[in-house]
């Protein structure tokens, strides 16, 4: 397998050829902040979160979309970066309604938890408070549109992994959303097989388990990953 | 007619004011207490998942959580349709007891003993927890180590964390260990001492205070409180609803709480926020009834352990039968933390708490329920329908102040009218006393702001017209 050598944050690194700077990077024990990424399914580069500055080229990268190149030059923490990922959080809690303090994904919410870290303290644009409906036609699942973030990793993780295809995103700008089908509930979608791998992949309070109360729902994402990799892997005989 | 305010009222949960009209004869004609704030709660939780409402209505009104939290929690038990394991039903009541405690720890040690322990009259400036704190060091560090307790019950049984949504439909999340249990008995004796302390003096107070019981909201009025089924004694988590009369004679009795609506009304008051519920049978405003510590300790039959039944009986003999008295609210308050540490030592040491299982789970059976409980303040209501997927389609909330309101009205005009004889010379201490009328009830404008204690005092004396004849800012 061809290898690449690439600096990171002043780090080299040694990357196989084709791998995203966001995995070389993983590796080597830089961690940039995602959200839309998820192992185990393709990417989005829906979130922008994971923008990067690569020598050379003028526009920001996304790492999680960025092959990795010989002599590459990346930096993940400067301040244009921490400004702009700081703006995009800001932006999603400002376009769907948050309220953490009631949430069920409270505590165990990759939004929130990143904006602990990257220090959102406070939100510099106006909410936009949209109405968004809650579906909780399914038995044992739900989604609140309300905290959704549309990064599509259910999208991707039921078609990719369960192979069901259920959900996909209609609409355009902010009126944009995740819909089971056709656009019917949830509970009359004929090709959900309640399998429940999306509600493990959303990063957010937007998908959870019937009956979660507040900080109720935690979610094992890497079991998505290692589903992936045993079936890649042929660690099951059926 | 001149009127006179009173706002904001100061050392209640809350945000509220006063008003008393001055009739021609230059006397107080009438008084209003005002609730100035508008919450809208019940509306922004339509179209939530019904799951959630313990959590927030818990995190909506931060004086009493607990009282809201478990009242939903019970609501959303109606939805499912089920019963929570014995468990689950214990371990809620014992957070009540907590609830209780600490909130009637906090009415008496900080709100109302300035008055009491200071005089109506002291210095503003120092008639405050601080002051009480600089006269009566001891009393008053015991007063909040018992709130403390109260608290620690409330904590330790809702897990290591503070969890908004520690009690679910259904039951509760989680189930205290053997150790947390010892921990808050090995609390018991030193809480129990305090409220010995604390009755103590308020029955002193009493013996020398005649003026007090006789003109604080001394009047006829109903009462109702949860009861329980079997012998009709002191209740706070389940049970039928029974209201009697300033007689003590039974007006409606066994009221299962979801059938309030055919015993209960509410009137809505074009200068208040407050709904003003009523006995329907009686009318507006003749049905006006009590809740609370004296509603609570006139309508049952008995508490039900020793310590606590022996005071009962001698409330009841200073009160010549049924208390009539606002002022008593102080004395009920007491005789009930006593019994809130009897009782939660008795769950505390149950085995029956230390089942594992403490969560009924279900779809939506239900699309509409009722829950009641008593919170510190009185008698709670929720009233939830929902979708058939359990997205809450209407909610109702009746609240321990509500129901207190009409009585309050009379109270404070009450003392008005006794203390207050020429309204162009007011001293300070007669609106302090109009005041403590209303902290008798210890309202909570629940679902209001969470301050409490250094406001300041700004009274108007408007003439007929409306202008300003004198004012006066503390
Ligand atoms: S999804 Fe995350 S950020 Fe949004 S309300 Fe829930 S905890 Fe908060
Ligand atoms: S429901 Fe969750 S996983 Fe799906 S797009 Fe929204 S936030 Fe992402
Ligand atoms: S993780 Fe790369 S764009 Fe979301």
């Amino acid at each position: 397998m061809a290898v690449v050598t690439l600096t990171i944050d002043d780090k080299p690194v040694s990357a196989r050829a084709g791998e995203s700077v966001l995995d070389a990077a993983k590796e080597a024990g830089i961690e940039i902040p995602t959200l839309c990424h998820l192992p185990g399914v393709s990417e989005a580069a829906a979130c922008r979160l994971c923008l990067v500055q690569v020598e050379g080229r003028g526009r920001l990268q996304a790492a999680c979309v960025t092959a990795a190149a010989e002599g590459m030059v990346v930096r993940t923490q400067t301040d244009t970066l921490r400004e702009y990922r700081r703006m995009i959080l800001e932006l999603l809690f400002t376009e769907g309604n948050h309220v953490c303090a009631v949430c069920v994904a409270n505590g165990n919410c990759e939004l929130q938890t990143l904006a602990a870290e990257l220090g959102m303290d406070h939100v510099r644009y106006p909410y936009l408070n949209p109405a968004r409906p809650v579906d909780v036609t399914h038995k044992q699942y739900a989604i609140d549109h309300n905290r959704c973030i549309l990064c599509t990793r259910c999208v991707r993780t039921c078609d990719e992994i369960e192979g069901a295809h259920t959900w996909d995103v209609a609409g355009r700008g902010t009126s944009s959303h995740v819909i089971a089908d056709m656009g019917q509930p949830w509970g009359e979608s004929v090709t959900c097989t309640s399998c429940g791998k999306c509600v493990q992949s959303c990063p957010t309070g937007a998908l959870f388990r019937q009956g979660s109360t507040v900080a109720e729902m935690t979610k094992d994402r890497e079991k998505l990953g290692d589903l992936v990799t045993a079936r890649r892997e042929k660690k099951w005989s059926v | 007619m001149k009127r006179i305010v009173i706002d904001p009222v100061t050392r209640i949960e809350g945000h509220a004011k006063i008003s008393l009209f001055v009739g021609d004869d230059g006397r107080i004609a009438d008084a209003r207490f005002h609730v100035v704030e508008f919450r809208g709660f019940e509306r922004f939780c339509v179209g939530r998942p019904f799951g959630e409402m313990p959590s927030l209505t818990a995190r909506v009104c931060g004086i009493c959580p607990v009282s809201h939290l478990l009242c939903s929690a019970k609501t959303g038990d109606g939805i499912l349709g089920v019963r929570p394991p014995v468990a689950a039903v214990k371990l809620r009541r014992a957070m009540n007891l907590g609830q209780i405690l600490q909130s009637h720890a906090l009415s008496f040690f900080h709100l109302s003993s300035p008055d009491l322990l200071l005089g109506f009259d002291s210095a503003p400036a120092k008639r405050n927890v601080f002051g009480v704190i600089q006269a009566h060091p001891d009393l008053a560090r015991a007063g909040i180590r018992l709130r403390q307790f109260g608290q620690d019950v409330i904590e330790k049984l809702g897990g290591r964390k503070i969890h908004p949504a520690w009690a679910v439909p259904g039951g509760v999340r989680e189930a205290p260990g053997e150790q947390t249990c010892q921990e808050l008995l090995a609390g018991i004796p030193e809480a129990r001492a305090t409220v010995r302390t604390a009755l103590a003096f308020i029955k002193q107070y009493l013996d020398t205070h005649a003026e007090e019981v006789e003109v604080f909201g001394n009047h006829p009025s109903l009462y109702m409180a949860l009861v329980r089924p079997t012998d009709h004694g002191w209740e706070h988590h389940d049970g039928v609803l029974r209201i009697t009369d300033h007689t003590g004679r039974v007006v409606a009795d066994d009221i299962d709480p979801a059938d309030y609506r055919q015993h209960i009304a509410e009137q809505v008051e074009h200068d208040s926020y407050l709904k003003s519920p009523y006995y329907k049978p009686l009318g507006y405003p003749a049905g006006a009834y009590r809740v609370g510590p004296l509603a609570r300790l006139n309508v049952c039959t008995a508490i039900d352990t020793p310590l606590a039944d022996a005071e009962l009986v001698e409330f009841r003999q200073r009160a010549g039968g049924v208390a009539n008295s606002a002022f008593l609210y102080h004395l009920a308050r007491a005789v009930e933390m006593l019994a809130c540490t009897e009782w939660l030592e008795r769950h505390l040491t149950d085995p029956e708490i230390r089942s594992t299982r403490h969560r009924a789970e279900a779809g939506v059976n239900n699309l509409e329920a009722v829950g009641c409980s008593e919170a510190p303040r009185g008698t709670l209501f929720h009233h939830y329908t929902v979708d058939e997927h359990g997205l809450l389609t209407s909610v109702n909330m009746i609240i321990a102040t509500g129901q207190n309101n009409l009585p309050m009205n009379r109270t404070i005009a009450q003392i008005a009218q006794h203390y207050i004889r020429d309204t162009k010379a007011i001293p300070e201490g007669f609106l302090n006393r109009v005041e403590h009328g209303i902290r008798c009830y210890d309202p909570c404008l629940s679902c209001s702001t969470h301050a409490h204690g250094q406001m300041p005092l700004h009274v108007q004396l408007v003439g007929a017209g409306g202008e300003v004849i004198a004012e006066a800012k503390r």
